[in-house]
């Protein structure tokens, strides 16, 4: 039983990042009706920000009392630099995403769908291999945003380990949902992605500026792809360029899985493909990690062609 | 919404198509009305013209070239992960390979010729190394090939040289199945049945009767070490209380190691690569698993100390020579690669080392660079004094010297014990 316990707090560290990233393929094709396949590669791009940034704000935020006198001692600690951290690979991500969109994607629009699709899976290829280019193809050793300790009364009350690492992952996907379902459901711009999403020519004519607004989709998108790169890291820090090719196919898996377009069912699926594949690897072996995966997602396309979460009429955003 | 061609402008499809229509019509007309497109396309053939003359003209250089090369140098390709997964096997080996190869030449290179080293990068990937071994043979002439640490890769290179009759070399593949390709195949380290046997013997020696085996499904090297372990470790009285598997580029372990937390062993042996094996150790004890890994000679990457800090401590693997060994030969060596990279030179870089000399001692006593009497030469090799130990290759063309045992003190490799076969 506590073994069981243990995998399914194991499996909520790998699932917050595919849900994280779930996110934003589930995004854009609500607004868009397309999937991003670039996109696991902004994820990859989100870590290698961290990584580069990390040694400069770290140091930098830790120190910042010496010289500047009004910042106040509770933001001098490693935490407010691993904030700052995920705070500015969420910037590059978000300004990657709306630049692939205006440069990439925008001209394509009036195009069939499926030029769309390819080119995405151009600019995948792209980010790929000019990030071999630019980072170097060697996995790189992501620093370490916090001192890593475990809660000592789990263990001795339940024999369960649970690290400060694990229950910052898990916050901060929770928190970063909470704060989406807030700016989509009770903002201006919400109501316009998702009147965009229901139809986009009287969204149009009801004066929103659809371009505006699928950039904003693109950046929010990209920026929750950003912090799925940094809370990768942490957890598993070794990171390279071409990272972001299987865990953005699992996390697109994921958003298929709770029904694409739907947000809650994105977070779902991604949380689900975790367990799957925690639980298939701790209780069987990992050569069926991947099939299980992929058949438990054919098994629910079959029953439910819209995925878990997904309905005729569906919240699209 | 349910059309999808609506989304956007509100047109249906069909309009976007007569757009296109219009479109290519346009360029039709603007062709015969402009007449300065026909001018650039007319230039164009002219530049063809030119790129085929230039190009006639390098070709013919080149031949000039690869004629004058082939009589006063030995070409011999390399072929090594310099990017990559492995990079930090194949940086090192190289490295090695090349100062061998410096130092033959600074001496008046093999029978009176330079040798020349061609060095190829298969970017860790399976599928380059057959790309790279056909390019060598076709259009570098190579009279031998120098590589892989990998098993994996050495497989893929050494079909194709031992059918064209080129010996090759590998300096670090463990793998049994490396050398039994063919006649034309050796390697001048040990094999996995005794660093697997190796790993076993040092376990129960320390007194652990219960470990668990975790290894790469998709690498023919840890399969082949954990099998040979497990067999040697049964047999001698150990038991393996849980086996669990992951695949190269794997970064969550949690599940595996959990399992095999629930199974209370005395130690893990995981005979993987240094990338995966340092994410192991940190998420061991991250889960608080407080027992020492164990492993193989894939371990060596600095990598596995920069990722897995503090958490490899006090695990154990096997390995082919340590640079704190106090012997004239390796001091020799330590002091001389030093000085030119400025690094402590890891078994992989000793292993190129003793590659490229075991090769240049060949040519020597063959006298000539023909693939067979070269072939015999590399084969007939004994009691070689390399760098790794005294090498005699076999009869399966492998070599037969002890192995070490070192361990991770103080985030460095440092040295424990010689095993002999």
């Amino acid at each position: 039983m506590t073994e069981f316990l243990q995998q399914l707090i194991n499996s909520l560290t790998l699932g917050s990042i595919y849900a994280l990233i779930a996110l934003g393929y589930t995004m854009i094709y609500g607004v868009l009706r397309f999937v991003n396949f670039a996109h696991g590669d902004v994820f990859m791009v989100g870590s290698f920000a961290g990584y580069y940034i990390a040694p400069y704000l770290v140091k930098g935020i830790a120190e910042s009392g010496r010289h500047l006198p009004f910042v106040p001692p509770f933001a001098q600690n490693s935490y407010a630099g691993a904030i700052a951290v995920l705070l500015f690979a969420m910037l590059v991500c978000a300004i990657l995403g709306m630049v692939t969109e205006k440069v990439a994607y925008r001209p394509l629009r009036s195009r069939p769908r499926l030029t769309m699709l390819i080119t995405a899976i151009g600019v995948s290829i792209f980010l790929e291999y000019f990030g071999q280019f630019l980072f170097g193809a060697d996995p790189k050793s992501f620093p370490s945003l916090m001192d890593m300790h475990s809660f000592d009364w789990m263990d001795t009350k339940f024999g369960l380990t649970v690290t400060n690492v694990d229950v910052t992952i898990l916050g901060v996907t929770l928190a970063l949902l909470f704060a989406l379902r807030m700016i989509v459901m009770k903002t201006k711009i919400g109501m316009a992605m998702r009147a965009l999403s229901v139809n986009p020519t009287a969204c149009s004519l009801m004066g929103v500026n659809n371009d505006m607004v699928i950039t904003f989709t693109f950046g929010l998108g990209s920026a929750l792809a950003g912090a799925g790169g940094i809370l990768y890291g942490t957890a598993y820090p070794s990171i390279d360029p071409l990272l972001g090719v299987n865990v953005g196919l699992k996390a697109f898996i994921a958003a298929v899985l709770g029904g694409i377009g739907n947000i809650p069912g994105a977070a779902l699926g991604g949380f689900l493909i975790g367990l799957i594949e925690t639980m298939v690897v701790g209780y069987w072996s990992s050569n069926y990690r991947d099939a299980i995966a992929f058949a438990v997602l054919i098994l629910i396309l079959l029953v439910k062609p819209t995925g878990l979460l997904g309905k005729s009429e569906r919240e699209k955003v | 919404m349910d059309s999808g061609a609506t989304i956007q402008k509100g047109l249906p499809l069909k309009s976007t198509k007569w757009k296109n229509f219009e479109g290519s019509l346009w360029q039709l007309k603007s062709a015969r009305r402009f007449p300065s497109i026909r001018r650039i396309t007319h230039k164009g053939t002219n530049m063809v013209k030119t790129h085929i003359k230039t190009l006639v003209f390098l070709a013919v250089m080149a031949m000039g070239c690869a004629a004058g090369r082939a009589q006063d140098e030995i070409i011999v390709g390399e072929f090594a992960s310099l990017t990559g997964g492995n990079a930090s096997f194949g940086q090192s080996s190289h490295k090695g390979t090349e100062l061998a190869v410096e130092e033959i030449n600074a001496a008046g290179g093999v029978l009176g010729k330079k040798i020349k080293l061609i060095t190829e990068d298969d970017q860790s990937l399976a599928g380059q190394p057959a790309t790279i071994m056909r390019k060598f043979i076709s259009s570098d002439k190579v009279i031998a090939v120098l590589g892989e640490v990998a098993s994996s890769k050495s497989l893929e290179a050494a079909p194709i040289c031992q059918s064209n009759k080129i010996p090759m070399i590998s300096p670090a593949s463990t793998n049994p199945k490396v050398t039994e390709v063919g006649d034309y195949i050796f390697r001048v380290c040990f094999i996995d049945p005794f660093q697997g046997t190796v790993g076993a013997k040092f376990a129960l020696g320390r007194g652990w009767k219960n470990v668990a085996v975790l290894t790469d499904v998709k690498q023919d090297y840890c399969k082949g070490l954990a099998e040979f372990f497990k067999q040697a470790f049964e047999k001698n009285g150990g038991k393996i209380v849980k086996e669990q598997s992951y695949s190269t580029g794997d970064k969550d372990f949690k599940a595996q190691i959990t399992s095999i937390k629930a199974a209370k062993p005395d130690a893990i042996y995981v005979p993987g690569y240094y990338g995966e094996v340092a994410l192991i150790a940190r998420q061991a004890k991250q889960l608080g698993l407080k027992v020492p890994l164990l492993g193989g000679d894939g371990w060596v990457g600095d990598s596995l100390i920069t990722v897995a800090g503090p958490a490899i401590e006090g695990s154990f693997f096997s390995n082919h020579y340590s640079e704190e060994d106090k012997s004239p030969v390796i001091q020799d060596f330590v002091k001389k690669y030093k000085a030119k990279y400025g690094s402590v030179p890891d078994a992989m870089a000793a292993l190129g080392y003793d590659s490229a000399n075991i090769l240049a001692d060949a040519i020597k006593r063959a006298g000539t660079t023909d693939g067979e009497k070269l072939r015999n030469a590399i084969a007939a090799t004994k009691d070689y004094k390399a760098v790794t130990g005294t090498i005699t290759l076999d009869e399966h063309r492998n070599a037969t010297k002890p192995a070490v045992m070192m361990t991770v003190k103080d985030g460095k490799f440092s040295y424990v014990d010689t095993v002999s076969p």
